[in-house]
């Protein structure tokens, strides 16, 4: 076995332990909402702190298995990757943790039909079957469930788009509390934002496996 | 007219088949690099690129060798001649039980240059080219051996300079040198490739991806792959090349 192996092994455990967490700071918002519990609410707040860590743990990971073993080809890639994905996937914690921070300071009933309004649920539905593609494609080292996940994005952006609208309505139809759905938009704007960091982690996993750079494709044919 | 250039080229030590239908070609002021586990038959390409397997007596090649466009194992050509434009750099710095100067001017005297003034510039200048000349300008005369063995490899390659080839092979050129020694040749490959085609045998990976333009992979006495170093050691399209880089075998 190659000396890199068991670092590269715990590297990629510490990916998708990374992921599992983040997955599941996404769910436990579904359920803050759905329960109208802010002790779940709260939990996300806790956890975030261990998904900082984790980032740190995989950087330190990274910096050594390029310091010790100066890989090359899919070895370099996955550590690449990694990098990347980390910190992809910190930022999306960090749209779990500004949503819980609201949901932990008890909204109110109105607070929660709005949620509803502008998909809240839905969204977030949409981000932790996006996330769990990704741990399968992780796991399995396999580009299918990364490239299928790519596609559950543009669910996200019509979410985005609709919520804009009834946005507007509801600012109309409440105005002394415009200030609160407004804060409600830039969550969904988060969840929308944290479609298209998992989408680039599509990217980076089909990066790895495959050689093969799909972002920027755009600006690549011009 | 490229300066290498192999086509199907097959040797045999006896009945071992140790060179399988090679065909590369190589172009001019290019650092190439051949990789492969031991008994691959890197180096056994390497030497049939100046006929420095003529010494084996079991040694049979088919195919053919083109360098600077004239077949090398043509009846006409002359060894020595060959040997002065295709220079070869081994592993162990070999200098002659001589001076220092009388390393370098010995095979231009050998030549048949006469004039001093012309050997010691010719002298100077090699030692100048092969980044040596600051260490031993005060000291031509002392003993070659003297020198330290990243040195001694310099001179060795101021000694290939010196007859004014235009490829240098190198064997393992810095495998018996300690990394500062490795470093001051890599830098020197690196000056000289704007004047000469390189071609440079090693088993350290980091030093082929460091040196190289282009890398060849030898595995079993086949060209497993062959293209620019930059893709070799990002994104090989051969699995066995990825395992052998990666460290998976080899």
């Amino acid at each position: 076995m190659a000396a890199i192996e068991p670092e590269l092994q715990v590297l990629k455990e510490n990916l998708q332990d990374m992921l599992a967490m983040v997955k599941s700071q996404m769910e436990n918002c579904i359920r803050a909402i759905a329960k109208r519990d802010t002790s779940i609410a709260r939990q996300v707040l806790d956890e975030e702190k261990k998904i900082n860590i984790q980032e740190l743990a995989i950087d330190r990971d990274c910096e050594n298995i390029l310091a010790l073993f100066t890989p090359v080809a899919t070895d370099l890639r996955l550590v690449i990757a990694s990098l990347r994905i980390a910190n992809d996937l910190e930022r999306i914690a960090d749209s779990a943790k500004s949503l819980a921070k609201v949901l932990s300071e008890d909204p109110g009933k109105r607070h929660y039909k709005w949620m509803d309004d502008l998909k809240i649920p839905d969204m977030l539905e949409v981000l932790v079957s996006m996330l769990r593609d990704m741990g399968s494609a992780l796991r399995d080292e396999d580009t299918k469930p990364a490239l299928k996940a790519v596609k559950k994005d543009d669910t996200l952006n019509d979410y985005y788009k609709k919520a804009m609208k009834t946005t507007a309505d509801l600012i109309i139809k409440n105005p002394d509390d415009s200030k609160s759905i407004l804060s409600l938009f830039l969550m969904i704007r988060n969840l929308e934002r944290s479609g298209d960091l998992t989408k680039n982690i599509a990217e980076e996993i089909v990066f790895q496996i495959e050689a093969r750079v799909l972002k920027h494709q755009k600006l690549k044919k011009k | 007219m490229k300066p290498i250039e192999a086509k199907n080229v097959n040797v045999f030590y006896g009945e071992n088949h140790v060179l399988k239908d090679i065909s590369l070609t190589i172009k001019e002021n290019t650092v190439t690099a051949f990789i492969g586990p031991s008994g691959c038959g890197k180096s056994t390409f390497l030497r049939t690129l100046n006929r420095m397997n003529d010494y084996i007596e079991s040694f049979r090649k088919k195919g053919k060798v083109y360098i600077n466009g004239k077949e090398i194992y043509d009846k006409d050509v002359r060894v020595e001649d060959l040997r002065r434009k295709v220079g070869m750099v081994f592993q162990k710095p070999n200098p002659f039980p001589k001076t220092i100067y009388e390393n370098v001017a010995y095979g231009l005297k050998i030549h048949g240059m006469k004039d001093k003034a012309e050997i010691d510039a010719r002298v100077e200048k090699s030692l100048k080219q092969a980044v040596l000349w600051s260490e031993v300008k005060d000291k031509l005369d002392k003993p070659a051996l003297s020198l330290s063995g990243g040195q001694q490899q310099r001179l060795c390659i101021a000694r290939t300079l010196a007859v004014k080839p235009t490829i240098i092979l190198m064997d393992e050129p810095a495998s018996a040198l300690d990394p500062l020694s490795t470093a001051k040749i890599e830098e020197l490959i690196h000056e000289l490739k704007e004047k000469y085609t390189i071609v440079i045998v090693t088993h350290n990976m980091q030093q082929a991806a460091r040196v190289s333009d282009r890398t060849a992979f030898f595995y079993l006495g086949e060209l497993v792959e062959y293209d620019k170093t930059s893709v070799i050691f990002t994104h090989p399209s051969n699995k066995q090349t990825e395992n052998y880089i990666t460290g998976r075998f080899g």
